[in-house]
């Protein structure tokens, strides 16, 4: 896959950092302000189809990326299904109990464990939505090279 | 309030019907754009911000990716000729229709006024929901205290859906 010419790629490489940010910061923010793991994790996916478009890239620069995108999906699912299994060890023997100390509601680190079931399905989503976007340009890619 | 939802709703119900009749695959996918933009707006409307940003990105990401497949592939849309097969379809459609609207009529009949009502199960989620979570949103405590199965769920669908696509398009093994 080719790349688009110098000022489309300047512009990418200045946004793309902006738009990760702003898409951590939805992540983080999830149990504070509206978004959460959904929407910020699609703005990271989006960061980094938006350097793919315009970088581009061969096939197996991208089958690397490829991997490493479904295998960190895959620990970060695992990761929820392990925090919650933990609930039903702890307290009131729950799948799902909220264990950890809730703290001041409205401060950053507060809710208990919904900020890290935010950061890891915020994770688990961006991983899946490149995963997919990623499979989409090789599959067309392996089909031009035949 | 509820007309101007009626004026986005109808522009929503053109642009889809349009992608339905457009003879350029390209106009059609961005005309679908319309629906799914016009949802935003109704949801920024209804003072949900939480379901709009999680539409707005959402429908970007898919338009782009929409426009990639068309442009790959062709862009005219492939006309078969209908016989009688497709007056059926439109007696089943139009009938289908009805029966809706029937229902629908019946299921809303039942409920409060529009805007005003909640359900005793959200009154106490709004009422307790802060303190029993500790979250400030409570959409994202909703989300993931009291219906923690439900989002589970959803992220195992993306999971699976990824699984699906890798597995359909590889290389290796189709021959």
């Amino acid at each position: 896959m080719k790349g688009l010419t110098p000022i489309v790629k300047k512009v990418a490489q200045l946004m793309s950092g902006i738009i990760c940010i702003y898409g951590i910061y939805i992540v983080v923010h999830g149990h504070l302000t509206p978004g959460g793991a959904f929407a910020g994790g699609i703005i990271l996916a989006g960061a980094f189809i938006l350097l793919i478009l315009a970088f581009g890239s061969e096939v197996i620069k991208l089958r690397k990326e490829e991997t490493g995108s479904s295998m960190s999906e895959s620990i970060a699912i695992l990761g929820t299904l392990i925090l919650a299994t933990v609930g039903l060890l702890v307290g009131s023997k729950v799948f799902f109990h909220n264990y950890l100390p809730k703290g001041t509601i409205g401060e950053l680190v507060s809710a208990g464990a919904v900020p890290i079931y935010n950061i890891l399905i915020g994770i688990e989503v961006a991983a899946a939505i490149i995963t997919i976007f990623l499979a989409l340009i090789i599959f067309k890619e392996e089909e031009e090279q035949r | 309030m509820e007309i101007l939802l009626s004026v986005i709703l109808g522009f929503m119900i053109i642009g889809a019907i349009y992608a339905l009749h457009a003879n350029d695959l390209l106009s059609a996918v961005i005309a679908q754009g319309i629906v799914g933009y016009g949802l935003v707006i109704c949801f920024l409307h209804l003072r949900a911000p939480d379901l709009a940003i999680v539409q707005i990105v959402v429908e970007t990401i898919t338009l782009i990716i929409m426009v990639a497949v068309v442009l790959d592939s062709s862009r005219k849309e492939l006309k078969t000729p209908a016989g009688w097969k497709g007056s059926v379809n439109v007696i089943l459609g139009l009938v289908f229709i009805g029966f809706m609207i029937y229902f629908f009529d019946m299921a809303t009949a039942s409920l409060d006024v529009f805007g005003e009502h909640t359900l005793r199960m959200s009154q106490t989620y709004i009422e307790q929901g802060a303190q029993k979570t500790g979250a400030a949103n409570l959409v994202t405590g909703v989300l993931w205290d009291f219906r923690g199965y439900d989002t589970l769920g959803e992220a195992t669908i993306l999971f699976t859906a990824a699984l699906g696509v890798l597995t359909v398009l590889r290389m290796k093994g189709k021959k």
